[in-house]
């Protein structure tokens, strides 16, 4: 909201450290999470997926599968095809072709799940099997095997005459960046290339679908976003927007996975075929092979500086696959990948490319960290080159408020320098280090995002708060919702109860991504309850007899705006309430809006780890992470954000990756070989939290989600460098890696390592990055 | 799929005997369970053994112990005699999985998965553990390095199984080692194990060795020349490097999403190495 001022002030309750309201049902068990529904009569609902990474369906025969005892339905893509046939859809569900190893072909409902796998034996698919392509580079080739007959990438002039995997090219830039380079005097270049990674979230996907004979249906699921869940999911079944309510499970995870539809619309699809309830739970190895992983990627990367640490140029082409489907969020990299410096000449160039991969799904600051990973190693060799610390290199040349990034804004007040300053000023930064140990340092940056949000709150006859918020609670929302309705009616936290209401219950809430539950859904609880004071403020001026102009609201009361008004004791909020049936009714505040100003956020790493040099065995020793909250509402969850994201970043950096063999199948669909870290693994991660308050919000906050799994990658690359003496440019920089780039120093004593040559398919020549065209 | 608890070795004999379709064992379950649930497998008959008293139960024999096939790495742990005797086995069998999996999971389904990394095969053969296999046939003694076949095959005959395990007596001036690399610090596979076990005379020489090495093979490597070339020396730096080297020349890892060949190569020495030095400090009766 371009018209909230700032502030200073005092806050009672927003800053504390609160307990959360779903603390104890989710350490007692009480809690339901998306498995955690039945409904009588229900059916078992299970997926056939192609073992095959391309292939077209020539034919389905599910006759044996439906004559099967138990089972109630069988659906295919045939049963799609009346509704939305989009990406989403066929993702859902394969059309003609399946694009992926996991692709969903088929799926049956039956009345227990022994009977539901016999009858998946007893589908037959007849396959004709084509060449697959899973890397970026060489799926950009002209002779790649082509995923869909009619993508023509968008973006090209002239455009292409022929179709390709590449869906789209985008650029940004200001300047000129020859003109820059000119101006270096050292200009390095780097290439990268890094894997795959899932969200890791503990609780698979699942759902209980029931469509009734009369049309309306019901939808119980792990969700971020159930108003999307029922828009979706409608839209697909030819449903319309009422007759479809979706509620809300607790959720055990998301990251940004649970922003789109898997098996939803399945579930839906087989209840009304079969005319019983559905229950859906993806397996593991479902979840692995067949929701949204990450991106994977390749960037080339060249940074000018002068001697005196002057960043002159930078410019970067960034690869990025995102499965079989448009928008793998290379365009997101390119808008990312410089934005924390102020650069006079920059140049991104981004491909958004298809391969025999699932379908991406966001994965906090999606598009960001491989970004982040080639920029800020880069900028850590060209700090070794000038000879200039890292950080003074970064503070020098950091973004600050006026400073125009690269796509586009210019930023308002923002808090990289603070961040930057924090780490350096931490006694982490002046710490020793011993043998075979390394720091690395990194920054990150995320836009965050508002949009559309709906929140009604309601005072209850006894004095207490019942506030109802659109937007699933992936990381601690409730207790900051509460947080903020306390303070401004000026009850206890305890007093306030925030649900997530269903999608019957309030307008259409946009997903909770982008880090923007805190900012807009609490900017919304803020409004909302200030138009409950309003009204509360209206009840005391006729219990008093006086002008409603003439009541103020302070400390949790009604009280006369003057002696003037009149002498009345102040009215307690529970005083008003109790006496509404009196004064009018109900009292409610309710607020609507698409909230802009979210405020963009950046972050600062710092990692010190040891390698065993004969093993490539890398312990993680300390690690800081430094973030622009604007206003921590909670600051427990504040630093449980900046944790979490910076345990994942720590994962993909050393040892999280998707492992697809040459047959184009997944090898590591299960937690035992994609290894996220272990508690053991990892040191406690002290979080520094920076308040430089967003103009945007009424308290000043940010969002704070996504930062935070920007900068680990280059923090965790540079630490090795620095340990070691290479340059790891691939990730995961697992052990076997590590250890080849050691092996391979020898014979290069001065260990100056510039990246690992590859000859991946792709690569274009080094000198120069050749930027229009197809490669 | 049919489910059998029986409380005697021979009515458990009878039941796997009796079977003319796919019979497991199940002992812990640990990797068995995953199995079932995943669809890997869909035996028509599953004998439970821990109803067995025998699989139950450690008891020296011999001078050395006798471990039931169903004993858990827990019980392992908390049996301070077997500790002392063989911290090596029994760190290797503590490797395996969580405090949670420690409750469940046992040597003898461990050596009978007959995965390639399974811990405690490598430190059970370096130990000089024998397997005894019941059946129909009676009873019979098979060295552990013996009973695996490959990945996922062991040789047993139709109705056999592994009843228990037995660990000679510890030697004056013997020790025990098994160490693993994984990439993280726990809950993970060996990408490569080593199990080193010495003996050593009263001026520290080496009279004694054998070494075995998990994860560099389709099933576990004695790596005889690499151990015979410890015999004489003092164990000092240079005994240590060729044992390394040696060790590293008898390994025949593959590439896989684990690790590559190289790598294994390169590291199941170092980790021989460093096994070596520790069960030479056990030797000599230090702490470690």
């Amino acid at each position: 909201m371009p018209d909230q001022s700032v502030l200073p002030r005092q806050f009672r309750v927003v800053g504390q450290r609160k307990r959360r309201p779903d603390g104890i049902d989710k350490v007692t068990g009480r809690a339901r999470f998306g498995a955690d529904m039945t409904a009588p009569g229900m059916l078992w609902g299970l997926v056939l997926r192609s073992p095959h990474p391309h292939a077209r369906i020539r034919s389905i025969d599910t006759s044996k599968a439906e004559a099967l005892p138990g089972v109630k339905a069988v659906v295919t893509g045939r049963d799609f095809e009346g509704g939305e046939r989009d990406d989403v859809s066929i993702n859902c569900m394969a059309g003609g072709k399946a694009l992926y190893d996991g692709h969903a072909v088929a799926a049956v409902a039956a009345t227990s799940k022994h009977a539901a796998r016999a009858a998946l034996k007893l589908i037959e698919v007849d396959y004709e099997v084509l060449p697959h392509v899973t890397d970026v580079d060489a799926a950009m080739q002209p002779d790649a095997p082509l995923l869909h007959e009619d993508m023509v990438t968008d973006g090209l002039q002239p455009p292409p005459d022929r179709p390709s995997n590449i869906a789209a090219r985008h650029e940004i830039g200001h300047g000129d960046v020859e003109t820059g380079f000119a101006e270096a005097d050292e200009i390095v270049e780097l290439s990268f290339k890094t894997e795959a990674t899932h969200q890791g979230y503990i609780e698979p996907h699942a759902c209980v679908a029931s469509v009734s004979p009369d049309g309306s249906a019901d939808l119980w699921v792990c969700t971020q976003g159930h108003f999307m869940v029922r828009n979706v999911c409608a839209a697909m079944l030819g449903l319309e927007s009422s007759q479809l309510r979706v509620t809300a499970s607790e959720i055990g995870g998301g990251f940004g996975g649970k922003t789109t539809v898997f098996i939803e619309p399945v579930a839906l699809a087989l209840s009304r075929k079969a005319n019983r309830p559905v229950k859906m739970q993806m397996t593991r190895a479902e979840v692995f092979r067949a929701t949204g992983p990450t991106a994977s990627s390749s960037v080339d990367c060249r940074v000018g500086v002068t001697k005196d640490g002057r960043i002159t140029a930078a410019q970067a082409e960034l690869r990025y696959q995102g499965g079989a489907f448009a928008g793998a969020g290379a365009d997101m990299g390119a808008m990312a990948i410089f934005t924390p410096y102020d650069i006079a000449h920059v140049k991104a160039v981004a491909w958004d490319v298809v391969t025999n991969r699932p379908k991406l799904a966001a994965y906090r600051a999606p598009g960001a960290p491989m970004a982040a990973f080639a920029a800020e190693s880069t900028l850590d060799e060209a700090a070794r080159r000038i000879g200039m610390d890292p950080l003074e290199l970064r503070l020098k040349n950091a973004a600050r408020e006026g400073t125009k990034a690269a796509y586009g804004p210019t930023f308002p007040r923002i808090g990289l320098t603070a961040c930057l300053e924090a780490v350096r000023d931490s006694a982490h930064y002046k710490a020793p280090l011993g043998p075979n140990q390394g720091r690395g340092l990194a920054c990150g940056f995320w836009f965050n995002f508002g949009g559309e949000t709906c929140t009604t709150v309601n005072v209850n006859k006894d004095g207490t708060i019942g506030l109802s918020v659109g937007t699933p609670d992936i990381g601690g929302s409730r207790a900051s919702m509460c947080a903020m309705a306390a303070e401004e009616f000026g009850v206890p936290y305890e007093k306030v109860r925030t649900v997530i209401a269903d999608t019957a219950s309030l307008g259409y809430n946009d997903v909770t991504d982008g880090s923007r539950v805190t900012f807009s859904s609490g900017l919304a609880t803020i409004q909302a309850s200030r138009q409950a004071i309003k009204r509360l403020c209206q009840r005391a001026a006729i219990m008093w007899g006086i002008d409603e102009e003439a009541v103020v609201w302070e400390d949790g009361h009604a009280k006369p705006a003057s002696p003037n008004a009149g002498d009345f004791a102040p009215l307690s909020l529970a005083e008003i309430a109790a006496e509404s049936a009196n004064t009018g009714g109900p009292i409610a505040g309710h607020h609507e809006v698409n909230a802009e100003g979210a405020g963009v956020s950046f972050g600062v790493h710092l990692c010190d780890l040891e390698v065993d040099p004969e093993t490539g065995f890398v312990k993680v020793l300390r690690y800081t992470a430094a973030q622009d909250a604007g206003k921590a509402v909670n600051p427990d969850y504040v630093e449980g954000q900046m944790q979490g994201g910076s345990a994942q970043g720590i994962g993909w950096a050393l040892n999280e990756g998707y492992v697809y063999g040459e047959d184009g199948k997944l090898q590591n669909a299960g937690f035992l070989d994609y290894r996220i870290p272990v508690a053991s693994d990892l040191p406690m991660i002290d979080a520094i939290i920076v308040e430089e308050p967003n103009p945007g919000h009424p308290y000043g906050v940010r969002g704070v989600g996504e930062t935070s799994i920007a900068p680990p990658l280059a923090a965790v690359g540079n630490a090795i460098r620095a340990a070691t003496g290479v340059r790891l440019t691939e990730t995961p920089m697992a052990p076997p890696r590590i250890l080849a780039a050691l092996d391979a120093k020898v014979g290069d004593p001065d260990g100056r390592m510039t990246g690992q040559e590859r000859d991946a398919p792709g690569k274009k020549a080094r000198d120069g990055l050749p930027d229009d065209g197809l490669p | 799929m049919r489910y059998e608890a029986p409380e005697t070795l021979d009515a458990a004999v009878a039941l796997l005997a009796g079977e003319s379709g796919v019979a497991k064992v199940l002992a812990g379950g640990t990797d068995l369970l995953v199995q079932l649930r995943s669809g890997m497998l869909e035996p028509a008959l599953v004998v439970d053994i821990k109803r067995i008293p025998e699989t139950r139960r450690i008891d020296a024999e011999a001078g050395g112990f006798r471990i039931g096939a169903a004993v858990t790495g827990a019980e392992m742990g908390e049996h301070e005699e077997l500790v002392a005797a063989w911290p090596g086995v029994v760190e290797a069998m503590e490797l395996i999985g969580s405090t949670q999996i420690q409750g469940r999971a046992t040597p003898g389904g461990n050596l009978c998965n007959a995965s390639p990394a399974a811990d405690c095969v490598p430190a059970l053969a370096a130990a000089g553990a024998t397997a005894r296999i019941v059946g129909p046939d009676g009873s019979r003694e098979l060295a552990v390095e013996d009973l695996v076949e490959g990945p996922g095959k062991i040789r047993l005959k139709r109705g056999e199984f592994v009843a228990s395990l037995f660990l000679p007596e510890r030697a004056a001036g013997q020790g025990d080692a098994y160490l693993r690399f994984i990439p993280r610090t726990e809950m993970d596979i060996a990408v490569v194990g080593a199990g080193v076990c010495l003996t050593l005379d009263g001026d520290g020489r080496c009279t004694a060795a054998r070494v075995a090495l998990g994860a560099v093979g389709p099933r576990v490597i004695l790596a005889e020349e690499a151990a015979a070339g410890l015999v004489g020396t003092t164990l000092d730096e240079a005994a240590l490097e060729a044992l390394a080297a040696a060790t590293s020349a008898a390994a025949t890892p593959i590439d896989d999403k684990r690790g590559t060949t190289d790598f294994r190569r390169k590291v199941v020495g170092v980790l021989a190495r460093r096994a070596a030095a520790v069960a030479r400090d056990r030797a000599q009766g230090e702490k470690a």
